[in-house]
C-alpha cells in the first residue's frame, strides 16, 4: 500500500517536472517570436524610411516619387490588421520603380546616391530574412501548442495563438541581384 | 560584435565545414569583430589564436562516413564555460543536428542563436528516433541558414520550419590570381578529393578514362587527394596507368595553381554533396568545369550555364563530355569567362555581408547569449 503511494507520488512529481519543462519551452518560444517580430518591425520600418527618403530626394522622376512616397507612407501608417497588405504594396511599388538596372544606376549617380541605393538594397534583402525567421518561430510555437499536453493542461496560459506574417516581400531584381 | 562559432567536427582533420568556419572566422576578424571558435581538437594540435579546444574528438560513423565528433560530460562542461566566459552577442552553430558540440551548445545556450545546416542527408531512422530529443534543442535557434536551395528543401522536409539560403564562401581572388604551373598544363583533366571515398566519384572517372584516352591519347589526369593510389588505378589497363598522376595532399596554394592549370576540372561526385565548394573554387580559378548533375552541383553551376553537367554515375556520358571539351578551346574559354563572372556571388565579401545581416537581424533588441539557467528557474518556480 505504502509502496503504491510512493510510486504514485514519484510519477506525479515526474509528470509535474515534465509539464513545467514544457511550459518553459513554450515560454522561450513565445519570447523568440516577440524578438523576431521586433526585428521584423525594425526591418520593415527601415525599408519604408529609406524609400520615403529616396522619394523626397528629387533624384527620381515625379511619377516614381509619388508612387514610392504613397506606398511608403501607407506602410508606415498602416493599422495592425492592414499591415501585411500595405507592406506588400510597398514591395510592389519598389519592384515597379526599381525593375530596371538603369533606374538604380540613376540613383547611384546622384550625390549621396551610392549610400542611399546601398541602404535600400540592404533593407529589401533583410525584410524577407527577418520575415522567414519570424515565421519559423511561429511555426515551432504552433506545433508545440497544438500538442495534447499543452492543450489539456493549458500550458500556454493567456498568450494569443501566434500568427505568421504573410506578405509579398520579393525584392526588385535590380537591387537584390548579386554583383555579376 | 562578439561572435561565438561552434564547429562540430575535429579541427585536426581537414574538411569542408572546418575550412568554411576558418575562412568565416578570419573574414569576420578582418572586419574588426571579436570571434571565438569552439571546436574539438587534440590537446597537442597547434590551434589558431581564435580557436578554443573542446577536448578530443571520437571517430564515429555518421552520415555515411567517419566523422570525428565530440560529446559527453566533459565536452558539455567546456561548452558551458565557453558560453559563460564569452558573453557573445550571437552564437553561430554549424551542423546543429549532428550529435556533437552543436547540439550540446543548443542545449546549453539561450539568446540569439544562428545555425547553418551544411549536409542534406536523406531522412534516416536515427533522425526520426531522435526527433523528440532534437526538437526542443533546435527550436532555440533564432535563425537558420542553409548552404543551398537543396539543403534548405531537405531541412524543411525533415525538421519543418524555414531557412534562408546563404552559400558557402570562397576567396575568389586567391584562386583567380594563382600562377598556373607549366607541368600541369596541356590537355589535362583535374580531380581533387579523397581517392578512397567512392562518393567523391573517382571510380566513375576511372571507368570513363579508357574511352577518353583512346580519343585523346595526349590527355592526362591529375589527381590531388589522399588515399590508396595503386588501388585507384587497378581497374585501368596497364598501359594507361602512366597517364594518371597522383599529387597526394596538396597545399592551398598548389590547389589553386592546379585549378588554374588544368584544361577541364572534373567533379564526378555521386552523392552526399549539399553544396560543392570545390566547384566554386574551380570556377574562381577560371577552370572549365564538368560535373555530375547532382542537385547541389546544378545549382552552383547555374543549371549548366557556368559549367557542363553529365548524368550522375554515367561514365560514358562523362567521357563524351570530356572529349568534346578537350577538343573545343572556344567552348572552354566561354565556360571560363561565364564561370568567373558567375562565381562573384560566392566571394566572401558578399557571403560575409549576408551572414552579418543575419547576425544583425537576430541581435536587434535581444540580450547577449548566456548559459541557459532554466534548471534554477524551475527550482524557483516550485518554491524550493
Amino acid at each position: 500500500m505504502t509502496e503504491t503511494l510512493i510510486w504514485t507520488v514519484v510519477a506525479l512529481i515526474l509528470i509535474g517536472v515534465y509539464l513545467s519543462w514544457t511550459a518553459g519551452r513554450l515560454d522561450r518560444l513565445h519570447m523568440r517570436i516577440d524578438a523576431a517580430r521586433a526585428a521584423l518591425d525594425a526591418q520593415l520600418l527601415r525599408r519604408a524610411s529609406v524609400t520615403q527618403e529616396l522619394a523626397t530626394s528629387g533624384v527620381l522622376d515625379p511619377a516614381a516619387s509619388i508612387v514610392l512616397y504613397e506606398a511608403a507612407h501607407a506602410a508606415r501608417q498602416a493599422e495592425e490588421d492592414h499591415r501585411e497588405v500595405a507592406e506588400s504594396e510597398l514591395s510592389q511599388a519598389l519592384r515597379a520603380v526599381f525593375g530596371e538596372p538603369e533606374q538604380v544606376e540613376l540613383v547611384r549617380q546622384a550625390p549621396g546616391g551610392e549610400e542611399a541605393a546601398g541602404e535600400l538594397a540592404a533593407a529589401v534583402r533583410r525584410v524577407p530574412m527577418a520575415r522567414r525567421f519570424h515565421n519559423d518561430a511561429v511555426r515551432a510555437a504552433r506545433a508545440l501548442r497544438r500538442h495534447r499536453k499543452v492543450r489539456w493542461f493549458r500550458l500556454a496560459g493567456h498568450a494569443p495563438f501566434p500568427l505568421a506574417f504573410e506578405m509579398d516581400d520579393e525584392p526588385p531584381v535590380a537591387l537584390a541581384d548579386r554583383p555579376a | 560584435m562578439k561572435i561565438g562559432i561552434v564547429c562540430p567536427y575535429s579541427w585536426d582533420v581537414p574538411g569542408g565545414v572546418q575550412f568554411h568556419i576558418r575562412d568565416l572566422a578570419e573574414h569576420l576578424i578582418r572586419l574588426g569583430h571579436e570571434v571565438s571558435v569552439l571546436a574539438p581538437a587534440d590537446d597537442e594540435t597547434p590551434l589558431p589564436p581564435y580557436v578554443v579546444s573542446a577536448g578530443r574528438a571520437v571517430p564515429v560513423s555518421y552520415n555515411g562516413s567517419v566523422a570525428r565528433l565530440s560529446f559527453g560530460f566533459l565536452s558539455a562542461a567546456r561548452v558551458r564555460r565557453w558560453l559563460h566566459d564569452g558573453t557573445f552577442d550571437v552564437v553561430h552553430i554549424h551542423e546543429p543536428a549532428s550529435p556533437s558540440l552543436g547540439l550540446l551548445t543548443c542545449w546549453a545556450a539561450q539568446g540569439p542563436i544562428v545555425a547553418t545546416f551544411h549536409t542534406s542527408n536523406p531522412r534516416s531512422r536515427a533522425m526520426i528516433a531522435a526527433y523528440p530529443i532534437l526538437q526542443p534543442a533546435l527550436e532555440k535557434i533564432s535563425a537558420r541558414i542553409a548552404v543551398s536551395e537543396y539543403a534548405r528543401r531537405t531541412l524543411v522536409e525533415h525538421l519543418g520550419g524555414d531557412a534562408v539560403v546563404i552559400p558557402n564562401g570562397v576567396d575568389v581572388d586567391f584562386f583567380a590570381r594563382a600562377e598556373p604551373k607549366k607541368e600541369w598544363q596541356g590537355e589535362t583533366l583535374g580531380f581533387i578529393g579523397r581517392i578512397d571515398e567512392p562518393r567523391k566519384g573517382l571510380p566513375v572517372l576511372m571507368r570513363a578514362l579508357p574511352k577518353i584516352l583512346t580519343e585523346r591519347p595526349g590527355a592526362r589526369l591529375l589527381v590531388a587527394g589522399r588515399g590508396d593510389e595503386e588501388e585507384a588505378v587497378a581497374s585501368l589497363p596497364a598501359a594507361m596507368r602512366s597517364r594518371v598522376e597522383f599529387l597526394g595532399m596538396v597545399s592551398d596554394e598548389d590547389k589553386a595553381r592546379l585549378l588554374r592549370s588544368v584544361d577541364v576540372y572534373v567533379a564526378p561526385n555521386t552523392g552526399g554533396e549539399s553544396f560543392g565548394i570545390i566547384l566554386v573554387e574551380a570556377l574562381s580559378a577560371g577552370a572549365p568545369v564538368l560535373a555530375s548533375d547532382l542537385d547541389a552541383f546544378a545549382q552552383v553551376l547555374d543549371q549548366g550555364a557556368a559549367g557542363e553537367l553529365f548524368a550522375n554515375e554515367d561514365a560514358d556520358a562523362l567521357a563524351d563530355a570530356a572529349i568534346a571539351l578537350l577538343g573545343d578551346a572556344t567552348r572552354r574559354s566561354e565556360l571560363s569567362t561565364r564561370g568567373s563572372a558567375h562565381v562573384r556571388r560566392f566571394d566572401w565579401s558578399t557571403v560575409g555581408a549576408d551572414i552579418l545581416a543575419v547576425y544583425e537581424t537576430v541581435t536587434d533588441g535581444a540580450a547577449s547569449v548566456d548559459t541557459d539557467e532554466r534548471p534554477l528557474g524551475l527550482r524557483a518556480r516550485l518554491g524550493l
